[in-house]
């Protein structure tokens, strides 16, 4: 896994990243009901772009291809 | 308790794949490169006999296990390995396994749980090095939407003496439901999926029977399986078959929290109510096809109320029996349990989207509903299939749900420091301390071991097994001095037989 890192945190992998985020999404959960949909609608449309690029190429090959055999 | 996990191995380009051979590939990629001098420990199958247990694994006067086969002996269709976090990573059936180590609370059942998503992903990473082979993708999810399912499952250590009939009366109603909690959401509707949809639950329409012994086909709800890797006198392991695997720790904390909580008190003869329902199987099954959650089901007493509103009569019992017995010295983690139970069913009643942030069928499905108004996709779209699917891959950086964490979108509820560490280190309360330390410590001399025994090799005419049948006993409380003090595993043997 992946080592300590002594560079200064410039981790990209850190899961708790950005503080800032975190205090945005506090105030978010005191606001009223329809602001927070608002915002919910906006983070997803940022959220879509950023799953398009990570997004598995050729989307109805790959779950075709996704074939199992039972376990348990 | 623990939880066992297979998850889905594909690779990609390659759909006539041996899976088997593609999970051996990634289980024995850990393996080699972890332990460092080259010996494995095999897995022990032998059947523990019932042995006197006056400290939890007292050694017998006469070792009981002849030679057997050497530690490195491997087969590349059978790779099964432990690990020194306690866990066994193994191939079961065409899937690579983790089965985490035994802990005594939900908080530690989420953190090797996560762990061993941390160990798939970077068995999977290891497996790139081996020349000639292609990239092996690995999902924590229950099925290929074709069909098939492979089990997350739950373990619970429960008192022999507990009548069973009891259990299958209360716990039947709280697993009809607890999908509203913990479903990790799905595209599809039907064993194959085609009939489009989304519901909670991925393991829902897979469940045929209310009470059986199957795991693999007539699966029933409640599972009979007795086989307790303890003492079968005192202990049952109650074998819980009918969860989905989660990628969200709140959603796997509440899942391990609450089971527990219900299974304390049909333990302790509390259950004052009766909440069973008419016709389990579809009501399960009606409640996963309803993200609404306004589906109501019929309950024995008359009452018709919705998946949540049955949940919430589980917490309102939970809740007092705790008061009850408890009172304020309740321990932090039980409080914190019911605090977040409540408040994820009171906004699930008003509002699920609220849940965003802990549940995976509501992540999903916030996902998914963005994408089908942004591009106008129907819920048969293979591109809405593949973001279900895609939620569930391991990988950090192309895990769906991993970028979720990345962006801060998702309630934690252990660092990743702590996870790491659960990669290597084994809890420290339950016998699965003994067993991986033992690991670590004495790579060379541990031959096998299973969930009940250590089985040495330390030169002598025949193996040492040191049967661990007490699961609370072999802490680092009770044999961490011990192991610290003995350099050698002869050494160990030798304090234990009190030579």
């Amino acid at each position: 896994m992946a080592s300590k890192d002594s560079g200064g945190g410039q981790q990209h992998t850190n899961r708790r990243s950005d503080e800032a985020d975190e205090v945005e999404v506090a105030d978010n959960e005191a606001s009223d009901l329809k602001e927070r949909h608002e915002k919910l609608s906006e983070d997803v449309d940022s959220l879509l772009d950023e799953i398009d690029d990570v997004l598995e190429e050729n989307a109805e090959e790959f779950v075709k291809g996704y074939v199992q055999k039972g376990g348990e | 308790m623990g939880i066992e996990t297979e998850y889905g191995v594909s690779v990609p380009g390659q759909p006539n794949t041996n899976q088997m051979l593609a999970s051996s590939l990634v289980v024995n990629s850990y393996a080699n490169r972890t332990s460092s001098a080259g010996s494995r420990a095999r897995w022990d199958f032998e059947e523990e006999s019932p042995l006197r247990d006056a400290r939890g694994f007292e050694l017998p006067r006469e070792p009981a296990v002849e030679s057997a086969a050497p530690a490195n002996e491997d087969d590349l269709g059978l790779a099964n390995v432990i690990l020194t976090n306690g866990a066994r990573l193994y191939v079961d059936h065409a899937h690579p396994e983790f089965s985490a180590p035994e802990v005594t609370n939900p908080r530690d059942a989420v953190l090797w749980d996560k762990a061993g998503e941390r160990v798939m992903a970077e068995a999977a990473r290891r497996a790139l090095g081996v020349p000639g082979t292609r990239p092996v993708h690995l999902y924590k999810n229950n099925t290929d939407n074709k069909g098939v399912s492979y089990g997350c499952h739950e373990n619970y250590l429960m008192a022999r003496s507990t009548p069973f009939g009891e259990i299958v009366r209360h716990l039947t109603p709280f697993f009809v439901s607890r999908q509203v909690v913990c479903g990790a959401g799905r595209v599809g509707i039907g064993v194959d999926g085609r009939q489009a949809g989304f519901q909670l639950s991925q393991r829902a329409d897979f469940f045929e029977v209310e009470v059986g012994l199957e795991t693999t086909l007539k699966r029933p709800i409640i599972n009979t399986r007795d086989e307790p890797h303890a003492d079968p006198e005192k202990y049952r392991r109650l074998h819980v078959i009918i969860g989905d695997a989660n990628m969200s720790e709140v959603a796997t904390y509440l899942k391990a929290g609450t089971t527990s909580l219900v299974l304390s008190m049909i333990e302790d003869g509390w259950f004052s109510v009766d909440l069973s329902v008419d016709g389990p199987v579809a009501a399960l099954r009606a409640i996963s096809h309803d993200p609404t959650l306004k589906h109501l089901v019929q309950l024995h007493d008359g009452r018709r109320m919705t998946g949540v509103q049955l949940q919430m009569e589980y917490y309102e019992q939970a809740r007092k029996y705790v008061e009850n017995r408890f009172g304020s010295d309740v321990d932090p983690q039980t409080a914190d349990i019911l605090a977040r139970w409540e408040s994820v069913l009171s906004r699930l009643e008003v509002d699920p989207t609220s849940c965003s942030r802990e549940l995976d069928w509501v992540a999903k499905l916030s996902i998914l509903e963005g994408y089908r108004s942004r591009d106008n996709l129907d819920w048969n779209s293979p591109r809405l299939e593949l973001v279900d699917l895609q939620y569930h891959d391991v990988r950090p950086d192309r895990g769906l749900y991993n970028r979720l964490v990345e962006r801060g979108r998702f309630d934690l509820v252990v660092s990743e420091e702590e996870v790491t560490r659960a990669m290597t280190e084994p809890p420290e309360d339950t016998r699965a301390f003994f067993r991986g330390r033992c690991l670590a410590r004495y790579p060379q001399q541990v031959a096998a071991a299973s969930w009940d025994s250590v089985i040495f090799d330390i030169g002598r005419d025949s193996l040492q097994r040191v049967p661990t049948l007490e699961p609370l006993r072999g802490t680092r409380a009770h044999v961490g001095e011990l192991l610290d003090r003995c350099a050698t595993a002869a050494e160990l043997v030798d304090a234990l037989a009190g030579r």
